[in-house]
């Protein structure tokens, strides 16, 4: 065999390598791993990484494909997995010391799925603790590098996520989008991160953060592979009640069909995400320079306006952090968990809680609380739940006027570790272009576009669209990046 | 408009949250300037607008009610942080009164 060239490869084109046998699967994950070992210490892109489970794993695709059985196309290839997933046996700490000690029972739906495939889980990824934060620095355990500047954070809460794909440590990941979780690390290393509609993907065995707005989704190199995953993951569920039953697949087949042209498509340009957002001068020109490329295939560009984009923020961190106290009630210490014994129950809890949860979990579930609280219940969630209304709307109208948004993803590039943590607030409004799509329920996608003249960090491009809108969203993509 | 004042003893309390005191202080500012940026909600007339709970637009979604394949018994103990006779969770102390054991 050849020296196996892993950097940037898709997993289209793995899948037909290890069908023309000029590798095996199991060739292929000793290859992975071994970059792993040689190159995580740096990147720190893995909690961890079962080296032996995932050469068994491939081992048996080998088998099932030398008998002329392979379980897809996919059989041996293996798949990074944000640590908020679970898959059977595995850690699913969520990067929180209070979830370190627990092993899941159980396999989340979007693992299981995969593994139906043959997709080989491979390791647990680093995020922000229960995926909250935009830098992968609210991890308890460590902090994940940029593998395009080790200065500079990967973005979060899917870093480890990003930062496997873009460092090639496995073709692409699984991560999870709350308020921009996938979207934003993706713009942040220079990949592809997909938020799908919400209740596409089962959140069953994604640990919960906000779940009105949380939705698992791909993290790959080009559009081809967001669609073969999501192809693999999407569809309704009974173990979760609010995923869709809509009929989901084809969307690999939708970008291998693409028309290669964006002639007939009209695309919206919300004027609120470019006067006056704060972006960055490298952001702005290479956001221009994407425009003018989907002008030059073929697209109608037509102005649009989501009015209440302002107020997102706001309606954002009222209700995630709503959810959220509710959701992390569970985590007490005493049914699984790490648990620090107090005098009796109650200060059990305190203990347990007030030494297992990072600074910011702490912020998120003391702000959620206080907005549910007696007498403020009305004031904050209640109103925040009508904005809500009115920035779907917002959508709504828009898509009237046009197929798909584009917009940019985050105001600036990946910036440096430390430079954002001393305000959370400051953390927060950074969001500002990918939250509104999560409170519509929407789907989106985050592309490269291109790279910063000053810095030389990767910039990505935001292309939005109608729920269940998908299949166009990955054509576009494709088109847009050949 | 007037910076919030929250009592953070008051909602840490409520989270049953332990704060040290020296955390104290700098999360009731943080909190205290979230809340200030979130008031600007205030703003908007909501007069007859309807609250969205939820982003996918379904209702009673149902499922038979039939015994399903347990977790396993074994497994779901092994992540109890302590067990008692090897197979009951073990709590701390609810109630005051003459410790047990």
């Amino acid at each position: 065999m050849a020296e196996l060239n892993l950097v940037n490869r898709p997993i289209h084109e793995l899948a037909a390598g290890l069908a023309a046998k000029e590798f095996s699967a199991a060739e292929l994950v000793a290859a992975y791993a071994d970059r792993v070992a040689a190159k995580d210490g740096e990147i720190k892109a893995f909690l961890k990484l079962d080296r032996e489970q995932a050469l068994k794993a491939a081992e048996a695709a080998d088998a099932r494909r030398a008998a002329g059985k392979p379980l897809s196309d996919y059989d041996g290839i293996p798949v990074g997995i944000k640590d908020c997933i679970v898959a059977e046996g595995e850690t699913c700490s969520c990067a929180s010391k209070i979830l370190a000690p627990v092993k899941s029972p159980y396999d989340s739906t979007a693992v299981a799925r995969l593994r139906a495939q043959g997709f080989i889980p491979f390791g647990r990824l680093n995020m922000d603790e229960f995926a909250m934060g935009s830098s992968c620095e609210n991890s308890a355990f460590q902090k994940t590098a940029n593998p395009c500047d080790v200065s500079r954070v990967p973005g979060g809460s899917s870093g480890g996520s990003a930062a496997c794909v873009a460092a090639s440590f496995a073709p692409a990941a699984l991560g999870s989008d709350t308020g921009g979780s996938i979207r934003q690390p993706a713009a942040f290393c220079g990949i592809v991160g997909l938020k799908p509609t919400y209740g596409r993907v089962s959140r069953y065995g994604l640990v919960a953060f906000a779940s009105s707005l949380d939705q698992i989704g791909p993290m790959t190199h080009d559009a081809l592979d967001a669609g073969i995953l999501l192809d693999a993951i999407a569809g309704g569920d009974p173990m979760d009640s609010t995923s869709l039953p809509n009929p989901a697949g084809g969307f690999a087949d939708a970008v291998r069909n693409s028309s290669g042209s964006l002639k007939g498509m009209k695309i919206g340009l919300p004027k609120e995400y470019f006067t006056g957002s704060g972006l960055a001068s490298g952001v702005e020109t290479i956001t221009q320079q994407a425009i003018e490329k989907v002008r030059s295939l073929g697209a109608e560009l037509v102005e649009v306006s989501l009015p209440h984009t302002r107020y997102a923020v706001a309606v954002y961190y009222i209700i995630a952090t709503a959810e959220a106290s509710a959701n992390l009630a569970r985590f007490d210490g005493i049914r699984y968990g790490d648990r620090k014994e107090g005098r009796d129950l109650v200060d059990t809890y305190f203990k347990t809680r007030g030494e297992g949860f990072g600074d910011e979990v702490k912020r998120r579930i003391l702000l959620g609380t206080y907005v549910l609280s007696s007498g403020y219940y009305d004031a904050y969630y209640l109103r925040a739940q009508k904005v809500r209304t009115l920035i779907r709307r917002d959508f709504e109208e828009a898509y009237k006027r046009c197929d798909l948004m584009l917009t940019p993803v985050t105001p600036t590039v990946a910036f440096k570790f430390g430079e954002k943590t001393s305000d959370p607030l400051q953390m927060y409004l950074s969001d500002i272009f990918t939250i509104a799509l999560n409170l519509s329920g929407n789907c989106g996608i985050s592309v490269p576009a291109g790279r910063d003249p000053e810095t030389g960090m990767p910039v990505g491009i935001q292309f939005l669209a109608p729920a269940l809108d998908e299949a166009r969203l990955l054509q576009v993509t494709d088109t847009f990046m050949r | 408009m007037e910076k919030p004042q929250i009592d953070i003893k008051y909602v840490a309390a409520l989270a049953r949250l332990e704060i040290r005191p020296e955390q104290a202080e700098r999360l009731q500012n943080d909190l205290q300037n979230i809340v200030e940026y979130i008031n600007e909600l205030g703003e908007l007339d909501l007069t007859g607008v309807e609250p969205t709970a939820h982003a996918a637009a379904l209702s009673n979604v149902w499922r038979e009610d039939e015994a399903g394949t347990p977790f396993d018994r074994d497994r779901m103990l092994a992540n109890a942080p302590a067990l008692m006779n090897g197979d009951l969770i073990r709590v701390p102390q609810v109630l005051p009164g003459e410790g047990m054991n």
